[in-house]
């Protein structure tokens, strides 16, 4: 193979307004060598352990699985599939506590370890240049893999869903969260497997560059990013940026090594670029070469509680709690225990919670060292908080605005374009817990947006509903008014045939009634001398009418005539009739037959 | 466990801290008031401290609001301290107590305290005490020349307001140049003693001090550079453009370091309550305060006008923070006024 001509390029750095610069706390975890942790006796599995539609379990409680077996697959649009960790038997199917800060339990996969660890079968592409962009796609997504820098979303989705030409690979090496150091010790220790990653998504974009956005408080990672390009004979561009928090979050990655912003509502893709983590870059490598579904990660346990902080690679689902211990924590000196870094990261309302995809890192820092937050003063509007904001919001403003539920000021202030990074709440000299009113007014609009889309659609059914009673009312009227028409024309055109010669007609009304008079008399004074053969004849006279009115009933519904309701009346008044005529025709048979045996 | 929420570490800094750096940025323009004024100042600033401590205490107490926690932020003494350096220094006790209460109780504590207040509260004691008590707050300015003891400032403002005042008060190289400038040329004005070699006598040392205390503030990053820069520019620019025939108008030298100019920039414009918010507002309130400023004492009746112009643009900061809204990441243009179309 001829050696292809490659450039490790540095790239022109951009800046981004504010951000800020704690305590970096690094040292403690990034002198060691990541180090696997044994194999636990059971593992837990949530079956939405990343942003979309939870897995469905495809195992039941009972079977044997194999380390890499899909146990629960994904659902179809956004959400990943869950395989085995380890081999061993499917104990339960379950809720099970979870890593979130409400402490909600969340159903779970428990599998209880064999000791074994047997793969299951695996399809190795060692060429995966042979393979196409559609398979080693779906090979990403039976992975099960998700972002892993935190925020968990499923990455076979940023290769399906290309509606723009991208030219850029933008790595994300930056790692901004002090304590932090996965990224660093995965980079420093197996740079050539994430680079052979992001080969692999530089083709699966047919993008043009890989752009590596690394703070430069990691010189070893840097340098190991170089080597491994030099091994690999890859073209490599970085962009070593200033050490500032939050330097790594996407938006922010992208305004400091291209100097672009992602449009408003829109994605990286938008402007050309995919970003991606360097863990999730390695798992990539791992799942599409190996045909390992992502089943472990490296996680940093550190925090002035912990013995032997460091980083370590565990599978999914292994207890927090057991991890910890594996590291040395004291858990009582610790005053919380926070998944993620200090200032993105929750505290865990309990531990025994499972690792999940996301986890990049456990902190259990003491008291002295993360103090509990203190009582804060009133806001005096300084606005060093909006010196400190990356996206250029005013925080200040949006505190009042939140703090008041003035919903559509804090719209105004643009209150979705925060991305809680925490850089106000932290240069606050009043120690007001800016981030947790912001997430309450995000919140309160949410379900005011979804609140008043229930309300439109019920307005927009009531409406048309409405639209259609008035317009079958009108349709009505107009039939109604149609056949009166052709009933008077009819009356004409039959007096002007018979002439003028018939003498006037009754009043038809009128002689109803008098004929309905006549007969009740009638019926008043037959009562009293009823034989069973009148009764009879009566009630089938009844009956004959009922049928009748019952026929004419079924022509009018037939019809749709607005006759309807009366002629329904009229036949379930005859129907009363026939069947008392009746009643009363049985009634004098029986008496006959007791009479005359 | 108490649920905690991101972010966990937080700075270590406090509205106290902020205060008493305010308070310590405040001492080379104290000294140097001090020195060249006299005593009278430094009694103003602790009748005007105590009193409005007492009674910031005391409202606390009525507004069963816990004393203890916002005494110890501090806001009120720097209140206390900007009012009493803008006083005359030569004015009886009770002057000074009725500014300072005039601050804590109206000004402050009846829109809800801390962080509450439209309007600046020692501005707004300020120009009251200068509408009620015209010819106290416009007549008592010491003389450079003769200083009177420390006791003798406790006796001048406890009591025998009279004893030997002529000896110790002037007017304002501001206000003299204003009324002479009418009848005599710019260089017979500025022969008076109260002028130095630049500017006037004494203020501009004065002003250099507060100078020196607002750099120290800007370096802490207790303050940002939009309003001191904006004001002042828009002084000097108006004074250029309007004032530069030194015969009828004050020239641009005693405008930008005498009076309370530099006190103004630095302390005053920038209490971050009353101001305007983002960066563009600051810079579009701070050119309004300089460019009240150079009216007010161009074609108004007050010689100095820090304390007007400071709060009509506490007036107007609500209606800036509507229109000089920063673009936000992402957004194409910044979200201006009281729609949102997107």
């Amino acid at each position: 193979m001829t050696q292809a001509p490659h450039i490790i390029a540095r790239s022109r750095v951009w800046s981004i307004p504010g951000g800020v610069h704690p305590e970096q706390h690094k040292a403690e975890s990034n002198q060691s060598a990541i180090e696997p942790v044994p194999l636990p006796s059971e593992l837990w599995l949530p079956l939405s352990m990343h942003i979309g539609s939870p897995a469905i379990p495809v195992v039941k409680v009972g079977d044997t699985v194999c380390k890499g077996d899909l146990i629960a697959r994904s659902q179809s649009g956004i959400s990943a599939s869950i395989h085995a960790p380890t081999s061993g038997r499917v104990v339960a199917i379950e809720d099970h506590v979870y890593a979130h800060e409400s402490g909600f339990k969340q159903p779970a996969i428990c599998i209880e370890s064999d000791g074994l660890d047997i793969w299951r079968q695996q399809k190795p592409w060692h060429n995966w240049r042979e393979q196409s962009v559609e398979d080693i796609v779906a090979r990403i997504h039976d992975g099960g893999i998700t972002g892993m820098g935190g925020a968990s979303f499923p990455t076979d989705v940023k290769y399906r869903n290309k509606h723009a030409p991208i030219h850029t690979l933008l790595v994300n090496a930056a790692e901004c969260e002090p304590y932090i150091t996965a990224d660093d010790r995965l980079i420093r220790e197996r740079a050539e497997d994430i680079l052979h990653g992001a080969a692999i998504c530089r083709h699966l974009l047919g993008a043009r560059t890989i752009l590596i956005g690394i703070e430069d408080n990691k010189p070893e990672a840097i340098s190991a990013f170089e080597v491994a390009a030099k091994r690999l004979g890859l073209d490599i561009t970085l962009a070593v940026v200033p050490t500032k928090y939050p330097s790594g979050g996407e938006k922010q990655l992208i305004q400091l090594t291209t100097g672009l912003e992602v449009p408003k509502g829109g994605l990286p893709s938008d402007i050309g670029l995919v970003c991606q983590n360097v863990g999730t870059l390695y798992q990539i490598y791992r799942t599409v070469v190996f045909d390992e579904p992502l089943i472990s990660r490296v996680t940093t346990i550190t925090g002035q509680a912990i013995e032997r902080p460091g980083n370590y690679e565990a599978l999914i689902g292994t207890s927090i709690e057991t991890l910890l211990n594996h590291a040395g924590a004291h858990l009582k000196k610790a005053d919380r225990v926070i998944m993620g870094g200090p200032m993105m990261g929750f505290a865990l309302p309990d531990i025994t919670a499972p690792l999940v995809k996301a986890t990049n890192c456990l902190l259990a820092p003491t008291k002295k060292e993360i103090p509990p937050p203190i009582i804060d003063n009133p806001c005096i509007r300084c606005g060093m908080c909006e010196q400190a904001c990356p996206a250029g919001l005013l925080p200040q403003q949006l505190h009042w605005a939140s703090k008041n539920r003035l919903l559509d000021e804090a719209e105004l202030h643009s209150i979705d374009d925060c991305i809680e990074c925490g850089a106000c709440a932290y240069v606050c000299p009043s120690r007001i817990p800016l981030v947790q009113y912001f997430r309450y007014a995000k919140g309160e609009i949410k379900q005011e947006r979804a609140d008043q889309l229930a309300s439109d659609r019920a307005r927009v059914r009531f409406e048309n509903r409405q639209a259609r009673l008035d317009r079958e009312k009108a349709e009505k009227e107009q039939r109604r008014k149609a056949r009166a028409e052709a009933a008077a024309k009819a009356l004409a055109e039959k007096q002007a045939k018979e002439g003028s010669n018939e003498e006037p007609k009754e009043d038809p009304i009128k002689a109803a009634l008098e004929r309905a008079a006549a007969k009740r008399d009638a019926k008043n004074t037959t009562t009293e001398t009823q034989n069973p053969e009148q009764l009879k004849d009566i009630a089938e006279k009844a009956k004959a009418k009922f049928e009748k009115a019952t026929q004419r009933l079924l022509d009018a519904e037939k019809e749709g005539s607005e006759m309807v309701p009366a002629l329904r009346k009229a036949a379930g008044k005859l129907e009363e009739k026939y069947h008392s005529a009746e009643k009363a025709y049985q009634a004098a048979m029986k008496e006959q037959e007791n009479v005359s045996p | 466990m108490i649920s905690i929420t991101s972010p966990h570490t937080v700075g270590q800094n406090s509205v106290s801290k902020v205060m008493f750096t305010l308070v310590a940025a405040l001492v080379p323009g104290y000294a140097c008031l001090i020195y060249i004024f006299g005593w009278g100042y430094l009694v103003n600033a602790l009748i005007a401290v105590t009193v409005a401590v007492a009674l910031e205490a005391l409202i606390l107490v009525l507004r069963k609001r816990p004393v203890g926690f916002f005494l110890k932020d501090g806001s009120i003494i720097v209140t206390a301290l900007l009012l009493a350096c803008a006083l005359p220094p030569i004015v009886p006790w009770w002057l000074v107590a009725i500014g300072s209460g005039i601050a804590v109780i109206f000004a402050k504590h009846l829109f809800g305290g801390l962080g509450q207040n439209p309007f600046n509260p020692a501005m707004v004691a300020y120009a009251l005490l200068l509408v009620s008590l015209p010819v106290l707050m416009t007549s008592r300015w010491a003389n450079v020349d003769v200083l009177p003891s420390f006791a003798d400032a406790l006796t001048i403002s406890f009591g025998h307001l009279d004893k030997g005042l002529d000896a110790f008060t002037g007017a304002t190289p501001l206000d003299h140049y204003k009324l002479n400038i009418g009848r005599l040329t710019a260089d017979n004005v500025l022969q008076d003693p109260i002028y130095g070699a630049f500017a006037a006598k004494g203020w501009m040392q004065i002003n250099l001090a507060f100078l020196v205390g607002g750099l120290v503030l800007l370096a802490l990053r207790i303050i940002t550079w939009h309003i001191p820069v904006s004001l002042l520019a828009s002084i000097l620019v108006m004074s250029v453009l309007f004032g530069s025939d030194g015969d009828a108008f004050v020239p641009t030298s005693l405008h930008l370091f005498s009076g309370s100019t530099m006190l103004a920039a630095f302390f005053i414009a920038t209490d971050p309550v009353t101001a305007a918010t983002s960066n563009k507002g600051k810079l579009v309130y701070g050119a309004g305060i300089g460019l009240l400023i150079y009216i007010i004492r161009t074609w108004g009746n007050y010689p100095d006008a820090t304390a007007f112009a400071v709060l009509l643009m506490n007036f107007s900061a609500p209606l800036i923070d509507h229109y000089t809204r920063p673009r936000v990441y992402g957004h194409s243009k910044a979200v201006k006024g009281f729609k949102n179309d997107g």
